[in-house]
């Protein structure tokens, strides 16, 4: 026997045609074996019934910028319920004429986290910029210095009232977080307790409960006379929610440090505060920044909790134009729109997340 | 330090109750309640007790919860499962699905469900008929039933039965798999006994088939069986919400096993259906169970957005009872302890399977 | 024709191929990862294939089991040909052994358990006759002891050990073996081999794809060098590793030879 080992020397040949191109593909993906030829032609049929339908309510027989009384006549969707509310929906009960003001602040909120996205940006210059911008948008919203009207609190709302919620709750939560996390491994019985039963007794309650607890009886534990305003207790009520969410992702990410870094810190004789703050927990929160970008995520749904409370988030101010009965009915469209808004947030931030961790896993 | 503040809160607490005349304790309990509640699992009426009130709701939560979770675990496995499958179409369908539904509050899906029921659906005089036997109106879902008949018992007897023999029939294949290596197809059996003695024994009691139909009396439907469009609403938005994030648990964990794993199992020439049942499944599972219990106790306390709809679970109870009686700090520290109790009891299970399914290694 | 083994004594090769390979090819895609590919293996003979990664050395082997398929050409595993047909692919399975770069050992079972899967639910065999087999195979890889343990607890080499023992409680006619020592600790690269040659000894049917030329040369009755898809070059240990006739041959050679 010569040859029991070689090759064939064609160089160049094409695979079989039904491998590659477009029918590869084809067949690849959507028909290969029996089973996921008929999954994909009942998919199909599916999407053929609910999909076209779908189109015509929402932009073939919609009706885009009138009154509430040809939209009833109307067969489509009513998408001038938005067109012609949307400043309340969007800003709530603030007054009229000066409702550039929390526009700016978002705008300035929104420039902030774009220039944030980039990791390459993250030094003092950064958090210098956020503390300064975090009081710019205070003082535009609540105005009083600087020649801006006074606005009263309890006409803060919508998208604002929101966004503020979710950006000072986690903002102020962070901090809190990490201390509970510290506390919760410290070897000092009392806090370690103490830290142990708030992180469980938060994570294992609604957050309504929460609401209802800062609404109803924080009043009660203060002096006759004092009162704090509503959108302050909420506030309250989110950052206690959020911190014992962190003080357990932080948690994770402590647990994660080998001895090793300890031990290095000790040896060269920094004490407990100073190993915490230069060696472990830059490291440690690194680690952990995709699932506090979950908690911020998070934070940002759960705002619209504060509809139950009567405070006028961007889900309260929609559910007062649908109470409207010019407007009443229309709950589809008004739901969706709102929903849109959300998940555009919603998702860039978890998309960004996503790009954050594989760029972290990749070791920067 | 500590305790000065505490003494401070509590001093001032108690001041304030007084001069708002708003008694303390838990004696309200007792109290006559003067209030109904929409839907109940046990018999209620405005002159029971809060305390028979709060009860209710408690069971309603339960209840909700339970029916839940168990739509939730198919729903998340399907489209996790779906979400991974090599048929394109079906797994671009999943990921929109699971992207789209976690990215939207949950309150605000209750909402759009809630909505779609009372503006949607026509009144009970228009109700809609898809299926003969099954109205959608605004006021709920009307289902056709069979009509109770005492065979029912027995059948439900016989599923026990059923129960009880697929779990000897299991027993005995394994130890004669042991002795002599040979298959028997328990599944087929075993799903075989469980439709087939129910059937065998509705078969013998008359095969009775009369059924009770919802019927139109006026405004409303009388007869079958009827779902409020709360409950609906809060289901479905709780149910399509949570299977999201089940969705990804599942993915996850069927992800964490290796291809390794498979192709080994493979090339000792096992099938398919045993991979995944022998290598797959058990190490993926391992990955999936305590995720998936964070998530069941998460639609437990989503439940309790029940308020915010209209449906009487524990929360809109003890808010409604809160309200009334002017005791917050009890009806909150009530929902608290109740809630608390649900997650307590999933940490604990969670601990102990942990422990249990923990891959030995040095 | 003549053979070279310092393991055995002279011993006639059958001239009955117990795989033969026709002009295979495969693609990745567009990507020709193996270009008309003939290779016939006789019973009894051993072959190490070595080459630069990327070559398709180790995608060959795997398509001999069906873990790739090939798309051109014809693959023959003792009689049966390698074609889309589920039953022929499950007996090629049963009679072609495989062990892994990393492995692959079930960790959710003990070591005897992940010996006994493979004989109780594909052999059919009774529980207590495929923990004997199972046994007597530990007790060949030298890691009986180990039985009850579980592989988390193990040491590469021995986990390695245990997945040679666990694709011989087949009975393969063939043992096919995927860079076995490349994830090892140098200090357990020589127990592994050890296994391997007493394997050989015994007169197992195998092709390894290795870096380990110091194994290829006392135990392979052909070494073949594979570059780009292609098998360049086969010979005795011998003559392969003194007279390397083509230029890729002679270049990677100096590369790990130095």
């Amino acid at each position: 026997m010569t040859d029991i080992a070689h090759t064939s020397q064609k160089e160049g040949i094409k695979p079989p045609v039904v491998s590659v191109g477009v029918i590869g593909w084809i067949k690849a993906n959507l028909f290969n074996g029996w089973f996921n030829s008929v999954l994909t032609v009942v998919t199909l049929l599916f999407l053929w019934k609910t999909v076209p339908p779908f189109f015509l309510w929402a932009f073939m027989d919609s009706v885009w910028n009138t009154t509430g009384q040809v939209c009833r006549d109307a067969g489509g969707a009513c998408w001038s319920i938005i067109s012609s509310n949307l400043r309340f929906i969007l800003f709530g009960f603030y007054p009229y004429d000066l409702q550039w003001r929390p526009l700016l602040a978002m705008i300035i909120l929104f420039v902030l986290l774009y220039f944030s996205q980039n990791r390459k940006h993250w030094k003092k210059p950064l958090a210098y910029a956020w503390i300064a911008g975090l009081f710019i948008m205070g003082l535009l919203l609540r105005g009083g210095l600087f020649g801006l009207d006074p606005v009263e609190s309890t006409q803060w709302g919508g998208v604002p009232l929101t966004l503020l919620l979710s950006v000072f709750g986690l903002t102020a939560a962070y901090p809190l977080g990490v201390v509970l996390a510290l506390g919760r491994q410290s070897k000092m019985r009392a806090i370690k307790t103490l830290c142990i039963v708030y992180i469980e007794l938060i994570r294992g309650v609604p957050l309504i409960s929460l609401l209802f607890m800062s609404s109803i009886i924080f009043p009660l534990l203060l002096p006759e006379g004092v009162t704090i305003n509503k959108i302050l207790r909420a506030q309250m009520a989110i950052i206690l929610f959020t911190a014992a969410y962190i003080a357990e992702v932080v948690r994770g990410g402590l647990q994660g440090m080998s001895r090793g870094q300890y031990e290095a810190a000790e040896s060269i004789g920094l004490n407990y505060y100073q190993t915490m703050r230069l060696v472990i927990l830059p490291q440690a929160l690194k680690i952990v920044i995709p699932p506090t970008v979950s908690q911020l995520i998070s934070a940002f749904k759960d705002t619209s909790l504060v509809v139950i409370i009567a405070l006028y988030d961007l889900l309260k101010t929609t559910q007062t134009v649908l109470s409207n009965p010019e407007w009443m009915g229309f709950s589809r469209e008004a739901y969706v729109f709102v929903a849109i808004l959300y998940f555009l947030g919603c998702f860039s931030m978890s998309n960004y997340s996503r790009k954050l961790e594989k760029e972290l896993s990749r070791g920067d | 330090m500590v305790g000065l503040l505490g003494y401070y809160l509590v001093s001032n607490t108690l001041h304030n109750l007084e001069r708002q005349s708003i008694a303390t304790g838990f004696g309200f309990i007792h109290q006559e309640s003067s209030f109904e509640i929409g839907e109940s699992l046990i018999d209620y009426s405005a002159a029971s007790s809060y305390g028979r009130a709060l009860i209710v709701g408690a069971l309603n939560t339960l209840y909700v919860s339970f029916i839940g979770i168990v739509i939730t675990v198919i729903l998340g496995t399907v489209v996790g499962v779906a979400r991974l499958s090599t048929n394109w179409l079906v797994s671009r369908l999943a990921a929109i699905y699971i992207e789209v539904m976690q990215n939207i509050p949950v309150l605000l899906q209750l909402f759009f469900w809630y909505a779609i029921f009372y503006e949607t659906l026509p009144s009970p005089r228009q109700a809609l008929n898809p299926i003969t036997g099954v109205f959608l109106c605004n006021r709920g879902v009307a289902f056709t039933i069979p009509k109770a008949h005492p065979a029912h018992i027995y059948m439900a007897f016989a599923f026990l039965a059923g129960c009880i023999v697929v779990y000897l029939v299991r027993r005995w294949a394994k130890k004669r798999q042991e002795r002599t290596g040979k298959l028997f197809p328990v599944f087929r059996v075993s799903i075989g006994l469980l439709l087939g003695l129910p059937l065998l024994t509705w078969w013998m009691g008359g095969a009775p088939t009369e059924l009770n139909m919802p019927k139109l009396v006026g405004f409303n439907f009388i007869g079958g069986l009827t779902i409020s469009p709360e409950f609906i609403a809060l289901l479905l938005g709780l149910v399509l919400y949570t299977a999201a994030f089940v969705a990804e648990v599942v993915r996850a964990g069927i992800q964490s096993v290796s291809k390794g794993q498979t192709e080994a199992a493979m090339s000792l020439g096992l099938r398919p259906p045993m991979v995944l049942n022998l290598v797959i499944l058990p190490q993926a599972l391992r990955v999936i169970i305590p995720p998936l219990t964070s998530q069941m106790l998460n639609l437990t306390k989503n439940s309790s957005l029940a308020v915010a709809i209209g449906f009487p679970d524990f929360v809109s109870v003890a808010n409604t009872t809160i309200n009334q009686t002017g005791q917050a700090i009890e009806g909150v520290a009530l929902i608290m302890l109740v809630y608390l109790f649900f997650s307590l009891l999933t940490s604990a299970f969670m601990n102990w399977y942990n422990k249990k399914a923990a891959l030995v290694e040095r | 024709m003549d053979k070279e083994s310092s393991v055995t004594t002279e011993q006639k090769l059958s001239d009955e191929a117990i795989i033969e390979i026709i002009d295979m090819h495969k693609w990745f895609g567009d990507f020709h990862v193996l270009q008309g590919i003939n290779l016939t293996v006789h019973k009894q003979e051993r072959i190490v294939i070595c080459g630069p990664s990327g070559s398709g050395k180790s995608t060959l082997i795997r398509c001999i089991n069906r873990l790739e398929e090939h798309q051109r050409g014809r693959i023959i595993v003792d009689g049966i040909e390698l074609t889309n047909n589920i039953k022929n692919i499950e007996k090629i399975r049963a009679e072609v052994g495989m062990v892994f770069q990393h492995f692959n050992l079930f960790p959710h079972l003990s070591i005897l358990e992940n010996l006994t899967l493979g004989p109780i639910w594909v052999r059919k065999t009774p529980k207590k006759e495929a923990e004997e087999t199972a046994m007597y195979y530990l007790e060949k890889v030298h890691i009986a002891e180990q039985a009850k343990k579980y592989p988390g607890q193990l040491s590469g080499g021995q986990q390695q050990r245990v997945a040679i023992a666990r694709s011989l409680c087949m009975n393969p006619k063939v043992m096919l073996f995927d860079e076995p020592t490349s994830a090892l600790d140098p200090e357990m690269i020589k127990e592994v081999l050890d296994v391997m040659i007493e394997l050989a000894q015994e007169g197992m049917t195998m092709i390894v794809v290795s870096h380990e030329m110091g194994f290829a040369k006392s135990v392979a009755h052909r070494v073949l060098f594979m570059d780009f898809g292609q098998i360049v070059e086969g010979n005795t240990p011998r003559e392969f590793f003194e007279n390397p006739q083509h230029d890729r041959t002679k270049l990677f050679l100096s590369q790990i030879l130095h």
